[in-house]
């Protein structure tokens, strides 16, 4: 695994989401799983049974913290006691980056808790990639933003998605959490060439991959984490592969979810596309 | 857009837009808050594509968000919701919302005021408005006892060395005192001992699943005064009955009075053996952190 100054130059394979009904599975059986993602809000608290849960899971386990509170793309400041709670399991977890959601989702400090859409401008670009700064360096641990997927575009945006995802992470001088199933989920809502998407982020600045499974509706897909990966979203992660290189890759299984040797039997899937990609790397 | 303000202006518009109350149908409101269309507001700024209009680009939003905070608040009020039946806790808990949505960037914290919601309104849970106050408080002491800051206990000798007159004692913070009207910890338990068997029955055969979903819902408790303490031990919460005295005693103690006086004022007539055994149990629950200022090193 490629290992960059946006993922810690940590050298991380494949790793699924720590989820509640898998704790005593884990902690009794003790699978062999490369590392674990796990979602801060969920640890953001002052004692009890999560952060006892969280140093068994550290006994054993590599581990890496994703947000989803962030939200980098808010007009409001960051909050001063978020980021203090965060920075507090920052160092308790020692996660190598830490990534978080390129959206908004609370304005004058009243939450929606979804991960609403920029419009693409580059005024809310540039006020973005500020915060991301902000943040980064208050945390001092590398920063990786992740697109997201959504169900409404904006008059006022200025360019694509992928462009001002592009604007904010250089902006920013930030890396990037590639959701693959986010950029299909939105190429069929929006109409988007998701392949056109992948080729137009930089690559070199991909710290790590997140794959899903998805819920087509009549008019619209939803991004629901509540099935395996289809195979369109396999085919987009490999081709970020071949562009990015063979990445840290999670599998986010948050809705109806099986059993652990499932969830993690889906996440390992991703290795046939990995070797795929490394072959076609490798001829001249 | 040009700068941070008109990213203000636009997100407040969207919020305003995604977090208004749904309809009866649980649809987007067809007018705005002036009474224009809504269809005109979300057009204003959502772009139509060939199969969505704007107003039902801007209906996934909104849905979604009463549908996950309803959801979380339902998880979060299992005693509260059988009383009041699946329906009438919707309509408190989308009264609740709108009225207070959340402030917090954790939905833990989203039905922390939801006790005193349930006073300011009472019309939403009449005529058991005393009960569902008691509900809801004890409630939300399970969720602050399950992942409240726990501070170090106090080491008993630290404790032995200091005057009853002088040593101050704290309340763990994940730890509530409830002085209730109802026994709503017997009546929360029993609902959650039901609910957890029809999820088991829901994976049995069909006859058993039937006999299970047509058992009797748990009846409301009488009035009856109780005096509770919410906490946790090893990791698990535990909902401790105490005799009133004692109960005075942890509030007083609680709220920071010295040992000595604590003892005066809340429980003067408990007797010395009654008390030390409280303490005894109290200490070995790890109830206490020690409150009083650390000493001044020596010059």
């Amino acid at each position: 695994m490629p290992a960059n100054r946006f993922n810690g130059h940590s050298d991380y394979g494949i790793g699924i989401g720590l989820r509640v009904p898998h704790y005593s599975h884990i902690l009794s059986k003790k699978p062999v799983v490369d590392w674990f993602e796990i979602i801060s809000e969920n640890f953001m608290v002052e004692g009890g049974r999560p952060l006892e849960l969280l140093d068994r899971i550290l006994e054993q386990y590599r581990v890496v913290q994703h947000g989803v509170s962030m939200y980098f793309g808010s007009a409001d400041r960051p909050d001063r006691a978020h980021l203090r709670k965060l920075k507090t399991l920052v160092k308790r977890t020692g996660t190598p980056w830490l990534s978080d959601h390129l959206c908004w989702g609370s304005v004058d400090g009243t939450y929606t808790h979804d991960l609403l859409p920029m419009p693409y401008t580059f005024a809310a670009a540039r006020r973005t990639a500020e915060k991301i700064r902000q943040v980064r360096d208050y945390l001092e641990v590398p920063i990786c933003v992740e697109n997201v997927s959504s169900y409404a575009e904006f008059h006022v945006s200025e360019m694509t998605e992928w462009e001002f995802l592009t604007e904010v992470v250089e902006r920013a001088d930030c890396g990037i959490l590639l959701d693959v199933n986010n950029i299909y989920v939105s190429s069929k809502n929006h109409g988007f060439d998701p392949y056109a998407y992948l080729n137009g982020v930089p690559a070199d600045r991909v710290g790590q991959i997140h794959v899903a499974g998805h819920t087509k509706f009549e008019k619209y897909i939803l991004d629901t984490h509540d099935h395996p990966v289809l195979d369109p979203v396999w085919r987009l992660y490999a081709h970020a592969t071949r562009l990015c290189g063979v990445t840290a890759t999670l599998l986010e299984w948050d809705n109806h979810i099986p059993s652990f040797e499932e969830v993690h039997e889906e996440a390992l899937k991703a290795n046939a596309y990995i070797a795929g990609a490394r072959r076609q790397r490798k001829k001249p | 857009m040009k700068s941070t303000a008109d990213l203000r202006a636009f997100q407040r518009l969207m919020t305003r837009a995604v977090i208004r109350p749904l309809t009866a149908e649980g649809r987007l409101q067809p007018r705005w808050t002036d009474d224009r269309p809504m269809a005109d507001v979300a057009a204003g700024f959502i772009k139509p594509n060939d199969r969505l209009t704007a107003f039902e680009r801007l209906e996934i939003y909104n849905r979604m968000y009463w549908f996950r905070l309803l959801d979380c608040a339902a998880d979060d009020s299992p005693g509260l919701r059988h009383l009041l039946g699946e329906d009438r806790f919707a309509q408190l808990a989308r009264a609740y919302l709108t009225k207070y949505p959340s402030r917090s960037f954790t939905l833990r914290n989203l039905c922390s005021r939801l006790p005193q919601f349930i006073r300011e309104e009472p019309k939403w849970t009449a005529p058991r408005t005393a009960l569902a106050w008691d509900i809801a408080r004890f409630e939300w002491a399970q969720t602050v006892a399950f992942d409240g800051e726990g501070r170090p206990l106090p080491e008993p000798a630290e404790i032995a060395a200091i005057p009853p007159a002088r040593l101050r004692l704290g309340l763990q913070p994940y730890l509530s005192l409830l002085a209730l009207d109802y026994p709503v910890d017997a009546y929360v338990t029993a609902v959650k001992r039901r609910d957890a068997l029809r999820g088991e029955a829901s994976n049995a055969r069909e006859g058993a699943a039937r006999k299970v979903r047509r058992s009797r819902r748990v009846p409301p408790p009488r009035r009856g005064r109780i005096h509770l303490v919410v906490h946790r031990h090893s990791g698990r919460l535990f909902y401790k009955r105490v005799d009133p005295a004692a109960y005075r005693l942890l509030e007083a103690i609680g709220a920071g009075l010295p040992l000595a006086r604590a003892i005066a004022a809340a429980a003067p007539r408990a007797g010395a053996a009654r008390i030390q055994e409280w303490f005894a149990t109290w200490m070995k629950l790890g109830w206490f952190f020690n409150a009083a200022p650390p000493r001044r090193s020596p010059k």
